[in-house]
């Protein structure tokens, strides 16, 4: 009985010893040495793993930073969204570069055919996701170009920084948006665009993507960009283009100096978190739905 | 025991109101829109602007790719306009807007009643006719009929398939062909076995059209090869890997095409539409539409021309009723629901359906139960709860994996889902998501 014991505690141990040997030669051979600034640059990364700067995860954004510094001795072109500047100074830092300033981003809804803008004509009933619905249908307001409220981009969010307004049926993006682009990519319509943050959160956009011909979009949405090249011909500053009957601001030209806004026949330019206007100046008559829009947005500022 | 598929099917209530309506020529009206993709494949190329004046059966649009169609006009009249119009789902297309004059047709059309009989083309010329008068699939799926008369090299056609079996509820087009020009789809059929080069052709007609049955059977003893097959009543008998297994107990293979297994499928539709290309040089210009549904007072089968409104239809049938909820275009398993009734009539279209308010509406959904009658209806033999499931969570390769490409999109797993769970809508989603991965895949 006791021998038993004996042997197979001698023989497992045996065994052991003998695998530990292999295992220890194993690993000489096929040791793989890591830069250890990898680690370290992972550390001060946000660990959100969003995917915003184009990688799968912050793992291999740092791998590529590090190597990147390593082969090119430079950083240039990769950057992180999320952690902003001060990060990408910090990883520049441990990697003995400079960091080049990124203009922050955030992103905005270019779409204004809310409930009361752009009532609806028929009724969709399907499984409440935007994929689905822009497959099937133009959408209950009938514009193919519009937003069809399912909220695929709330749900792509990692950073609770969209929601849907009950009232107008429109994603609002609120100020903690870290500019991933996750809610660009979910957009089957590609209604989402990041844009410059711009001085103090201030923004001049074209809320409408719809490249029908004017009459046509204005059937379906009344804040609808109709084409009229009214803002194109009052701009100073070249930022506007005209393309397809839809206006397009340039985010690095617009000086922000709202005339554009108030030319708009149709109100489809939108302005954000600017001080209200003097009162002789206020023509501006927005639509009530629009005007809530900027509204939320300016109080989640607050 | 009357033959049926082998795997799965469900058999909802049929509704076809309009069976023993003859199917009546509608006037055609001031303007007629004929859309330019009106076939599955490449949209065709307009060859007429502004200002022209044209006749009825002039061809106006031209497909250029291998798989696409002609159009031709269905109305005599001068060019409006090119422009876009509405689809079916509400995107915008173009089409051709004409202003219709008279009704002045090419000369070669022979618009006579008498039925010619003697098949004096050849076979190549059969095919070239078929597809210069711009003949598709008329069972819904609008696949270009040229396409499917040649064989490609190194596969050999020994049967032809006739589909009169109209699975669809409601719908009656294809039984009121049969019955009216029983004898025309039976030389229609003729000439395709002859563009086939097979010797044998079946056409197969559900047990719920016995004076179809009976009509064409009598008809059939004239013609040499043809044999008509009496099957069960069941839900998706019409589609073309279903009708094969169920007439000839072959199974076509996962991604391939029916002439992997010797077998050609055609609508009954269609072989009247090639009879009529062939012996009478008309092309592609009208064809039957049911008009039903419950509330409508007096529902029936029209032959129209195409580009004619479904709104035309639909005041022919005593306007809309009151209570309408959905308007569907096809029939109620596979149609499209219409986002607005002034789309044109197009070559797809074989039926308008008007669904009241208290039919149309979804159930709200429920958790699954695991109770798997998806999987026992499904006619391809998938688990179309999985898949769902899958594109729900954005899983594509596992839908991929789960063959959510085989799907034929039939419905029955939505239907008779207890937890009313939208299976089809995401299955839909993941085919079409994991379509443009296997684009993308190929581009590679």
């Amino acid at each position: 009985m006791n021998d038993i014991i004996i042997y197979s505690v001698i023989s497992l141990s045996l065994i052991g010893i003998i695998a530990a040997i292999i295992l220890h030669l194993v690993a000489q051979k096929f040791k793989v040495i890591e830069d250890p600034r990898i680690d370290e640059v992972e550390e001060i990364l946000p660990a959100a793993n969003c995917g915003g700067c184009g990688f799968p995860g912050c793992r291999n954004f740092s791998e590529a930073l590090v190597k990147s510094a390593h082969d090119k001795k430079t950083i240039e072109g990769l950057n992180c969204p999320v952690g902003g500047n001060d990060v990408m100074a910090i990883a520049a830092e441990l990697l003995g570069l400079a960091a080049e300033e990124k203009e922050p981003l955030i992103a905005v809804i270019r779409c204004s055919g809310s409930h009361a803008n752009a009532p609806k004509k028929v009724h969709y009933d399907g499984p409440a996701t935007c994929a689905f619905a822009h497959n099937l249908s133009s959408g209950e307001s009938g514009c193919p170009y519009g937003c069809l409220g399912c909220g695929d981009c709330v749900a792509a969010c990692d950073f609770d920084a969209i929601y849907m307004d009950k009232t107008t049926g429109l994603p609002v993006v609120k100020d903690n948006c870290v500019a991933c682009g996750a809610c660009v990519i979910a957009c089957p319509r590609d209604i989402i665009e990041l844009r410059n943050r711009g001085k103090k959160d201030r923004k001049i956009f074209v809320s409408c993507i719809n490249e029908e011909k004017g009459g046509v979009a204005r059937k379906n949405c009344r804040v609808a960009c109709i084409g009229c090249s009214k803002c194109f011909n009052v701009c100073s500053f070249d930022a506007i283009t005209m393309n397809n009957n839809l206006a397009y601001i340039d985010y690095e030209k617009c000086k922000l100096c709202r005339k554009c806004v108030v030319e708009c026949p149709t109100h489809a330019i939108h302005e954000l978190n600017f001080p209200a206007r003097k009162e002789k100046k206020v023509e501006v008559e927005k639509t009530v739905e629009s005007k809530k829009v900027a509204d939320n947005a300016a109080e989640i500022k607050k | 025991m009357l033959k049926t598929f082998k795997i799965g099917g469900v058999h909802p209530e049929e509704n076809k109101f309009s069976a023993d309506q003859p199917a009546e020529v509608l006037d055609f009206s001031k303007q007629v829109i004929i859309p330019l993709s009106q076939s599955l494949g490449a949209p065709s190329k307009a060859i007429v602007e502004k200002g022209d004046l044209i006749k009825v059966g002039q061809l106006i649009a031209k497909g250029e790719s291998f798989i696409s169609s002609n159009i031709h006009s269905s109305v005599s009249g001068k060019v409006l306009k090119v422009d876009q119009v509405l689809d079916q789902s509400g995107y915008r297309r173009p089409a051709i807007f004409i202003n219709v004059d008279g009704d002045e047709w090419i000369e070669g059309i022979d618009r006579s009643s008498e039925i010619k009989k003697e098949i004096t083309l050849t076979k190549e010329e059969i095919v070239k006719k078929v597809h210069e008068l711009g003949i598709v699939g008329l069972g819904g799926a609008t696949f270009p009929s040229h396409v499917k008369l040649m064989v490609p090299e190194g596969k050999k056609a020994e049967v032809l398939i006739i589909n009169g079996v109209e699975c669809e509820p409601y719908l009656t087009a294809d039984h009121r062909l049969m019955l009216e020009n029983g004898e025309e789809v039976l030389i229609g059929t003729s000439i395709l076995m002859k563009g086939l080069g097979v010797n044998r052709a079946i056409i197969g007609i559900e047990n719920n059209k016995t004076d179809a049955i009976a009509n064409l059977a009598k008809l059939a003893l004239n013609f040499d090869g043809i044999e008509i097959e009496t099957l069960k009543v069941q839900y998706p008998q019409g589609g073309e890997k279903q009708l094969i297994d169920t007439v000839i107990n072959r199974q076509v293979p996962s991604g391939k095409l029916p002439i992997e297994v010797g077998a050609v499928v055609n609508n009954v539709g269609t072989a009247f539409a090639v009879y009529e290309a062939v012996q009478k040089n008309k092309p592609l210009i009208e064809r039957t539409v049911t008009v039903t549904g419950k509330g409508v007072s007096k529902p029936g089968n029209y032959k129209v021309r195409i580009g004619t409104s479904i709104n035309t239809l639909i005041e022919k049938v005593g306007g809309l009723p009151e209570n309408t909820g959905k308007i569907v275009s096809g029939g109620p398993m596979m149609g499209k629901a219409l986002n607005s009734i002034d789309v044109p009539v197009v070559k797809g279209t074989s039926g308008v359906l008007l669904f009241e308010e208290e039919e149309a509406r979804r159930i709200e959904p429920t958790n699954c139960i695991r109770c798997g009658k998806c999987i026992t209806v499904c006619p391809m033999g998938l688990e179309p709860v999985l898949i769902a499931q899958y594109a729900e969570s954005e899983m594509w390769e596992e839908v991929e994996a789960e063959r959510a490409m085989d799907c034929i999109e039939c419905g029955s797993c939505q239907y008779t889902c207890p937890a009313a769970r939208p299976l089809l809508d995401y299955i839909r989603l993941g085919k079409f998501k994991v379509g443009q991965i296997i684009r993308i895949r190929s581009k590679k």
